[in-house]
């Protein structure tokens, strides 16, 4: 996906990731996010990023005059140690901590009748909020994309 | 028989390693936009594993708000690359340094 200098190729090929989330999500027992996983992010997200790469007309980048630019150099030192040291982690707690099965409760817990008790009584506040946050994120988008940046 | 969990945070590291390489190696705003909800994502695989594997609803409930919150992130940024292309006409971060002076 971050390979390939054609943006519209990155985002249908983010979409393909997003579906093989989903896929892991219903592995593990989690079916309404594997539903919200497909309907908002590979649905509404990626609609409204691929219609802003079409709007805009953006064509491929430009390819750098050198091969491998400081910045690809810098990236990819930073992100493959970052990985190291995350897999170094995983792997050490995989070998030293007793192996955990799948709890049993697990299909119970990503239902649809779960998450809604949960979010409904234990998160109540931070549902509403999120509420809040969407219509300021839809105002705030609306009048940045319609007013002139002096 | 299911799959063990350091095999999803191995899997999660991946995924958040190559979203940050996006954001760091690449110029385009929106593709690094996507790399930035590659990042949101892993993390919700290691939120959605830790909850299956615990039994524990809080995990989904946390994915359900950085869900939420990646779309409002998504609307926001956005709006502003098209407020910006509509000045500069331009979506390369090298050449947006409205903000620099």
């Amino acid at each position: 996906m971050v390979s390939h200098r054609n943006p519209v190729i990155c985002a249908i090929s983010l979409i393909g990731n997003f579906f093989c989330l989903a896929a892991l999500y219903l592995l593990l027992r989690a079916q309404l996010l594997a539903v919200l996983e497909i309907a908002v992010y590979a649905g509404a997200i990626m609609v409204l990023v691929v219609f802003v790469i079409m709007l805009l007309n953006i064509g491929e980048e430009t390819r750098t005059s050198e091969r491998f630019s400081f910045r690809t150099i810098v990236g990819g030192v930073l992100g493959f140690g970052l990985l190291l040291e995350l897999l170094y982690l995983f792997v050490f707690t995989h070998y030293t901590a007793p192996p955990l099965a799948m709890h049993r409760d697990a299909p119970l817990v990503g239902t649809v009748e779960s998450m809604g008790q949960a979010l409904y009584t234990q998160y109540l506040f931070p549902l509403q909020i999120t509420g809040v946050l969407l219509l300021a994120a839809v105002v705030g988008a609306v009048i940045l994309a319609k007013r002139r940046l002096s | 028989m299911s799959v063990p969990l350091p095999y999803y945070l191995a899997l999660s590291a991946i995924l958040f390693t190559i979203g940050v390489i996006g954001v760091l190696a690449r110029r385009n705003v929106i593709v690094i936009f996507m790399s930035i909800e590659l990042m949101l994502n892993s993390v919700n695989l290691t939120l959605v594993a830790f909850s299956a594997f615990l039994g524990d609803v809080a995990g989904q409930a946390l994915v359900f708000f950085v869900m939420a919150v990646a779309a409002a992130e998504a609307a926001v940024g956005l709006a502003i690359v098209i407020a910006v292309y509509r000045n500069k006409q331009t979506v390369h971060v090298d050449d947006i340094n409205i903000l620099k002076w």
